[in-house]
């Protein structure tokens, strides 16, 4: 019984210290999904959430010199300025969905430290819509080769 | 109408399932009556469905080889420039096809299980070949209604949409196939444990029948594993190999629970004890697998892999639940002979050893479970969306599993019983100081990260015990005349289910290795860069070269040219690219990399000026990823070693 006991114990003080480890990391890595509207409403600096909404037409700044990309999130009521460090993803562009995870800065934007661009697996893109980065780069190259001659 | 590709696939589907549904009725009927007409009935129809989803497969092979877009599968992920090889392996590139490849796969199984066991096992064997026939009728029932990969197409196109970009790569080729024969390996154990549990024949029986398939199982889910963090560290382009997605989570768990069984067994062979929770492990492992299915292919969680199906989910969730419920059940009808027979004797023991691997290996399995299904849970209760990041799985399973590299070094030396405290000396002394000392001298040598320090102790601690133990038997056996290597050698053959555990578990202390170092010391820069330029990182100048573009049979492409040099040696010169696919929306990244023992360098092309004067570059610097690729072929290596036919007992 001695021994039964032992084993309940050593169990016990397990199951404790699980507990206690996912309830610190759940508390400590949960991550809020807000909307722009949302998180204006009421703005915790320093807390890490997931900002939700479309990036606007026009308000997207990349300086590829010092890597810092800007633009505007948007849910139709609330806009939010948003900054990052870093090329933004493949999906990512200006009237897409995307999904930015970081915190609020305290200074009017919020500082995203992850850029998840919204990818659906249901849109299928014009011809050719995608293809102008490569395509212009083609044709300047062969350009370049041909003034060289 | 016209009998076309997708008529004859169908047909076949529908006839597979009605012989797997009579096969199984055939089955149950001669394990209850034992009317052996009715068994071989069974068993032919076994054969059959196994020829005929072969039929399914060659017909979509076909179709994908003829481009015949009349098949709405084939048009959804192939076109006219998709090379021939990844024609054949866009078989298994969406949903409905890899449930071909599943069920598959489990008529193959079950053909094995027919050869293997029809004279060898005549009891158990009817209930076996009932319960593997049930469950390949649910896969077939699955490619006939919820997810038929034979649907027509009409109008029929004139050119398919393409595979995924990110599937034409050569671990899409493996990958699925080593997962799957991982998943549906699980489910020979789960037969044999639902067939003694029909019987009523709880012993060690079907532990002992099923011990080299759980080996195979555990061994295809590992790499299966391994392989799809290879496939994300060279594909997806963020330079990791792991990212907790609930996908790599639906894998993940089965492999913990399983991973658990296969030592819980031990134990059950050795003293007869824990048969209830042999019985609880599998069916959970099974079941899990089904749940891993569900919560990926469902569309309930967002993934990198989830794929937005209908109703698929609820085939699956019932399934799933019937399984449970009928297996439970079962369980519970034959609670009174899961009585073990032994009883732990002392703390200090084997049998605790593994015990306590277990629950750390459960528990692992349930927090994941848990931070995977939370954000429903929490979504559900409080109307707000949430995720859980790696933080929490890490901040977990990075205690669990230095507990469970401490295990290894433990339990396979210490007695069984009761382990004196001589023994433990003998035993343990050693290789605990060889690991502190390893330790010490790495934290004088400058390395300060705890993780690093604290594996690194554990690995030398477990590698000691185990050269320490076999360095013992081998002198033992030198003393009986043999030289050094024919003893090695003789005792490898001779005791190849012990050592050939040892080696599976040099593996992964070299996987552990890779893990703590690549979390550590990895680097990352990222910088915008004009022809000529150069950016540094860890020792390594990476310099923009020049921009090409050029056209490939089924995307464009835009190629950065870079030069690595280490100091004044030239180390590669490096070609990341951006992919245009015409189906995609936006480009995708093609990582190129130079893979080293100790570091790979690592290069992203990121945005680019048009006139090809600019770059974006990304630049890693990876440390010990490649010890991740080592430490699977050293797991090969000792599974082979495991599953060799047994020395000891003649055949």
């Amino acid at each position: 019984m001695k021994r039964r006991a032992k084993f309940f114990a050593g169990g016990a003080v397990i199951l404790a210290v699980l507990a206690y480890l996912v309830y610190a990391g759940v508390s400590q890595s949960v991550v809020y999904f807000v909307t722009p509207a949302e998180l204006l409403a009421a703005p915790s600096a320093g807390k890490t959430y997931r900002l939700g909404g479309m990036v606007q037409p026009g308000t997207l700044v990349w300086e590829p010199r010092t890597l810092d990309l800007r633009f505007t999130l948007s849910d139709g009521k609330a806009t939010v300025p948003v900054r990052h460090k870093g090329t933004p993803p493949d999906l990512f562009g200006e009237g897409r969905g995307a999904v930015v995870e970081g915190s609020w800065s305290g200074d009017g934007y919020f500082k995203a430290t992850t850029i998840l661009a919204k990818h659906s697996e249901e849109y299928k893109a014009p011809h050719g819509a995608s293809q102008a980065g490569y395509k212009e780069l083609l044709k300047t190259l062969r350009g370049d080769s041909a003034g060289a001659r | 109408m016209l009998i076309g590709a997708p008529e004859i696939g169908y047909a076949l589907t529908v006839v597979a399932l009605g012989l797997a549904l009579w096969g199984g009725a055939a089955a149950v009927t001669a394990a209850r009556a034992g009317r052996p007409a009715l068994l071989a009935s069974a068993e032919r129809a076994a054969v059959g469905v196994w020829a005929l989803i072969t039929g399914c497969m060659l017909v979509l092979v076909h179709a994908f080889l003829t481009f015949d877009f009349s098949i709405r599968y084939v048009a959804s992920n192939t076109n006219r420039g998709t090379p021939f090889y990844y024609r054949i392996t866009a078989l298994w590139g969406a949903l409905e096809g890899s449930i071909i490849l599943w069920a598959w796969l489990l008529g193959l199984y079950t053909l094995v299980v027919v050869i293997r066991y029809r004279r060898r096992q005549p009891e158990l064997y009817p209930w076996v070949l009932t319960v593997l026939l049930a469950i390949l009728a649910f896969f077939l029932l699955v490619m006939a209604v919820p997810a038929p990969p034979f649907e027509r197409l009409s109008p029929v196109p004139a050119d398919g949409r393409g595979l995924n970009p990110l599937l034409e790569d050569s671990g899409m080729i493996t990958h699925p196939v080593a997962l799957y024969l991982g998943f549906t390996g699980f489910t020979v154990p789960f037969a044999f444990a639902m067939a003694a549990l029909a019987l009523g024949r709880t012993g060690e029986e079907w532990i002992t029948i099923t011990r080299r398939w759980t080996i195979i199982a555990w061994y295809f889910l590992s790499l299966g594993l391994l392989i799809g963090g290879w496939w994300s560290y060279h594909v997806l382009g963020w330079g990791g190999y792991w990212a907790w997605d609930p996908v790599e989570n639906a894998a993940f768990m089965p492999w913990l629970t399983g991973t658990a069984f296969l030592h819980s067994v031990m134990i059950q062979e050795r003293r007869r004890m824990l048969k209830l929770w042999n019985l609880s492990l599998i069916i959970l492992t099974f079941g899990l697998t089904l749940f891993g299915t569900f919560l990926t292919r469902s569309g309930i969680i967002g993934s990198v892999h989830a794929f937005t199906q209908g109703s698929i989910g609820v085939f699956f969730l019932t399934f799933l639940a019937l399984v449970l419920l009928t297996a439970f059940s079962l369980l519970a009808w034959r609670m009174e002979r899961l009585k073990g027979q032994g009883e732990l004797d002392s703390v200090v023991s084997r049998e605790s050893a593994f015990l306590l691997n277990n629950v750390f290996l459960v528990a692992a399995s349930f927090t994941v479970f848990f931070g995977t299904i939370f954000p429903l849970l929490y979504e559900a209760v409080w109307q707000e969306k949430v995720s859980v990041g790696g933080p929490y799985f890490n901040t977990i399973n990075i205690p669990l599993f230095l507990g469970l590299l401490f295990l290894m070094g433990v339990g396979p030396l210490i007695a069984w019983r009761r382990a004196s405290l001589e023994s433990l000396r003998r035993n343990f002394v050693k290789p605990v100081l060889a690991g502190i000392v390893v330790a010490a001298v790495l934290r004088v040598l400058g390395v300060g990260h705890a993780l690093v320090l604290l594996a690194a102790a554990l690995v030398v601690f477990v590698t000691g015990t185990m050269v320490l133990d076999f360095w013992r038997a081998a002198r033992a056996r030198r003393r009986t005349g043999d030289g050094w290597a024919a003893a090695t050698f003789g005792l490898l053959l001779r005791q190849n289910r012990r050592y050939g555990g040892f080696v599976v578990h040099l593996g992964i202390l070299v996987v552990a290795l890779g893990v703590a170092g690549s979390q550590a010391w990895s680097l990352q820069t990222e910088a915008t860069l004009a022809r000529g330029e150069t950016v540094e990182l860890g020792g390594y100048r990476v310099r923009f070269d020049g921009l090409d573009a050029s056209e490939e049979s089924n995307h464009g492409k835009v190629t950065g040219t870079f030069s690595v040099t280490h100091g004044a040696r030239p180390v590669d010169v490096l070609r990341p690219a951006k992919k245009f696919y015409p189906q995609e929306q936006t480009p995708i990244a093609y990582v190129d990399y130079r893979l080293g023992l100790l570091e790979d360098v690592y290069l992203v092309l990121g945005d680019f000026a048009r006139d090809g004067s600019h770059a974006t570059i990304k630049v890693q610097v990876n440390r010990m990823v490649s010890w991740l690729w080592l430490g699977g072929l050293v797991l090969t290596l000792g599974t082979v070693l495991a599953v060799l036919p047994d020395r000891r007992r003649p055949a």
